[in-house]
């Protein structure tokens, strides 16, 4: 009694997954499984090609088998067509997973004798899903019966056991209808397929054509309700439901190099963050896709990859060009890290260029993403449709933590044009480069308008270009203004030459100074030879006067001794000998005292 | 009802001669059972001896439906006397039935003389 109780009452509708890329992820999974969807769509909207992917994909994805019962085209024109795109329908039928069944109702030129049915076409149809075993059905424009067969009623009757008689077999079912106007389908077949009802379309807008599917009507689900582009290319169908972007990416912390060392040095040091977006406008000539193309570069020697989308110049031209600033490009084209992919803008919609740009990224995976001249996408929508789909592709890139870079023109010498405000709240590094014009000669200029998250330098730096690549300079500041160019190569010769006569001076000075030095040196020399001869000069005389005094003195003891003076008064008088002037004095003193 | 065997030759007549129906139903309707009997009294009043009448029930052999391209039934296939004929609905309209097999009406018309009438 209890565990009844706790089963779940809520069952999931079960999906047959169509393989087809976005188709899935509109429908929450699938068509309904085991039921019936109308695809309807003018000539021209590919409603035979998905039919025919949904059977492919359920034959060789799903291991569902596939019965296609096509009204229009023969098997063998539907396996021509298909091949173009990849699709080996031979093989898949040689294995048993596909049958085409080709209903030749333009031939049925009968004429109607009285009552019939069409129980022929439920045989067939029985026959040939008993035969393989098949869970997947497509009936490729079954209106065909309506204007072939006179009378309606017996089709209507027909198509009314059909899909009953489908539903109880337990397939699901793919029904193609021709749109008329205004209604989805020409003979209202909407009325017997009421599960899910998908609707292609094929839209003119300034002579470009883009192709949108729209999930009309899901019985028993939630599905998206919007339109959604969608490519028809060598891959088949594929459907980018990007409005699905929401804004809860990643943020990475990794910087990665802009290829030029000043602009590394002016982001804080490393570089733009991986995964950022960054804006380069400017006016034509100012040098963005060089920088675009640095950074590829920087990217590729990083052994990354980066994908290139020019709107403006063929691969080749690009190669050529950026050649000459010492970029060598075509060697990373050669080793698979760096690819081209250019289309003029009004070769597409803006929305097929966003499918096409997203279905490309996500088939090459790349680390870098440069779009060059996201202003050649202004002729494909209004401004806000291109902010919108901007918004959606910066969103893309950034929930894959691709750095991606767009280069803006901006008209009439505003660097600060229209595209580039609708826009400027979504990007995290603003790059200007711009024109300095001075003297009669235009230089660029490059400064940073802003970038989030990081410490970022104010200046306004002189871009030049030569044949070893990019180079920032500072632009010199003086009491004369902001000089660029030849202007301030001048002012630095100027100052140049100043500096040699400053430091000629002080070596005139310190010479100078050194010959004064020598000279004093000199002069010390000459006065202490002077001196020294002096002091010699002196000497002499002291010790000759000396010598003459003790000879004195001895003269004066002999002569004493010869006089027979008192001994003790000779040796008294001997001891404040001065001079030779003494004899009478001492005379007189030894006079007196005695 | 009764049931005629599937191949009957009425008349040792030359082959070349007789003409040759398939005639393409699903089970036992009551729309099968019509064109069977309709196509059998429209032979037997035209062409006394000199038909032969194959019923092929598709319920049987639905890969023939595909094979002869038989979407709606029942289907009658005329395939001697050249050109192959081809006639749908269970034959109750038995003017236009005459008109799609070249022969000639009750009230015969000089133009409607058909060319496959021996």
């Amino acid at each position: 009694m209890k565990s009844k109780a706790t089963q779940p009452a809520t069952r999931e509708l079960r999906r047959s997954p169509t393989g087809i890329r976005g188709l899935d992820e509109i429908t929450g999974g699938g068509l309904p499984a085991g039921r019936s969807t109308l695809v309807c769509g003018g000539p021209g909207c590919g409603k035979t090609l998905l039919a025919m992917e949904f059977l492919v994909n359920g034959a060789s994805q799903h291991g569902e088998p596939g019965v296609f019962m096509a009204f229009e085209e023969t098997a063998e024109e539907l396996i021509e067509n298909v091949a173009s795109l990849g699709f080996d329908l031979k093989a898949l039928v040689a294995r048993k997973l596909l049958l085409i069944d080709h209903v030749q109702i333009e031939r049925y030129e009968f004429e109607e004798t009285g009552e019939y049915d069409l129980e022929g076409l439920f045989l067939r149809l029985g026959h040939a899903i008993d035969s393989i075993k098949a869970k997947r059905v497509a009936l490729d424009t079954i209106e065909g019966l309506f204007a072939r067969v006179s009378s309606q009623a017996v089709v209507r009757e027909a198509l009314h056991r059909l899909f009953g008689w489908l539903k109880k077999k337990g397939v699901t079912v793919l029904i193609t209808g021709k749109r008329n106007n205004g209604v989805l389908t020409r003979y209202g077949l909407e009325d017997y397929v009421s599960d899910c009802v998908i609707s292609l379309d094929h839209r003119v807008l300034d002579q470009v054509t883009t192709r949108r599917i729209r999930v009309v009507k899901y019985r028993g689900a939630t599905h998206g309700t919007n339109e959604y582009p969608f490519l028809i290319d060598k891959n088949g169908i594929s459907i980018w439901p990007i409005t699905s972007v929401q804004l809860d990416y990643k943020t990475s912390n990794e910087r990665v190099s802009t290829g030029i060392e000043r602009l590394d040095a002016m982001l804080g040091g490393a570089g733009y963050y991986r995964g950022s977006s960054i804006l380069l406008s400017g006016m034509a000539g100012t040098g963005k896709t060089s920088v675009a193309a640095t950074l590829a570069d920087a990217t590729c020697r990083r052994g990354e990859r980066c994908q290139f989308f020019s709107f403006e110049e063929p691969p080749s031209q690009i190669i050529r060009n950026m050649s000459t600033i010492g970029l060598d490009l075509q060697q990373w084209v050669k080793k698979e890290r760096l690819q081209f992919q250019t289309v003029r803008p009004f070769y597409h919609g803006l929305e097929m260029h966003l499918a096409r740009t997203i279905r490309l990224i996500t088939e090459f995976e790349p680390q870098v993403v440069v779009i060059d001249q996201m202003s050649g996408l202004e002729t494909t929508g209004t401004p806000l449709e291109l902010k919108a789909a901007m918004m959606r592709l910066i969103d893309f890139m950034k929930m894959k933590g691709i750095t991606a870079m767009y280069t803006d023109l901006s008209s009439d010498g505003n660097a600060l044009a229209l595209t580039d405000t609708a826009i400027s709240s979504l990007v995290d590094t603003w790059l200007i480069l711009r024109d300095l014009e001075l003297n009669g000669e235009r230089n660029r200029g490059l400064h940073i308008l802003k970038s989030r998250g990081m410490a970022h330098s104010n200046q306004v730096r002189e871009f030049i270009m030569s044949a070893h690549g990019i180079d920032l300079t500072d632009i010199y500041i003086g009491p004369s203004g902001m000089l660029t160019g030849s202007a301030r190569v001048a002012q630095e010769a100027r100052e140049r030459a100043q500096q040699v006569r400053r430091s000629e001076e002080v070596e005139r000075q310190q010479l100078d100074l050194k010959r004064k030095h020598e000279v004093l040196k000199g002069q010390i020399a000459a006065l202490c030879a002077e001196y020294s001869a002096e002091e010699a000069r002196v000497e002499r005389i002291v010790s000759s006067d000396k010598q003459r005094t003790k000879s004195l003195v001895f003269d004066e003891v002999e002569m004493g001794r010869s006089r027979k003076n008192d001994a003790a008064g000779i040796e008294r008088d001997l001891i404040p000998a001065n001079g030779g002037n003494g004899r009478n004095g001492a005379n007189g003193r030894n006079g007196r005292k005695s | 009802m009764k049931r005629r065997p599937l191949t009957k030759i009425r008349h040792p007549v030359s082959e070349l001669s007789i003409w040759n129906f398939w005639l393409y139903v699903a089970g036992s309707t009551s729309k099968s059972i019509a064109a069977v009997r309709n196509l059998e009294r429209i032979c037997d009043e035209h062409l006394a001896g000199r038909y032969r009448i194959n019923v092929v029930d598709l319920m049987k052999n639905p890969q023939i439906a595909a094979d002869r391209q038989i979407m709606a039934v029942p289907t009658l296939f005329r395939t001697r006397p050249a050109p192959v004929r081809r006639i749908l609905g269970d034959l109750s309209n038995t003017r236009r039935v005459l008109a799609c097999l070249d022969l000639p009406l009750e009230n015969s018309l000089p133009f409607t003389s058909p060319k496959g009438r021996r």
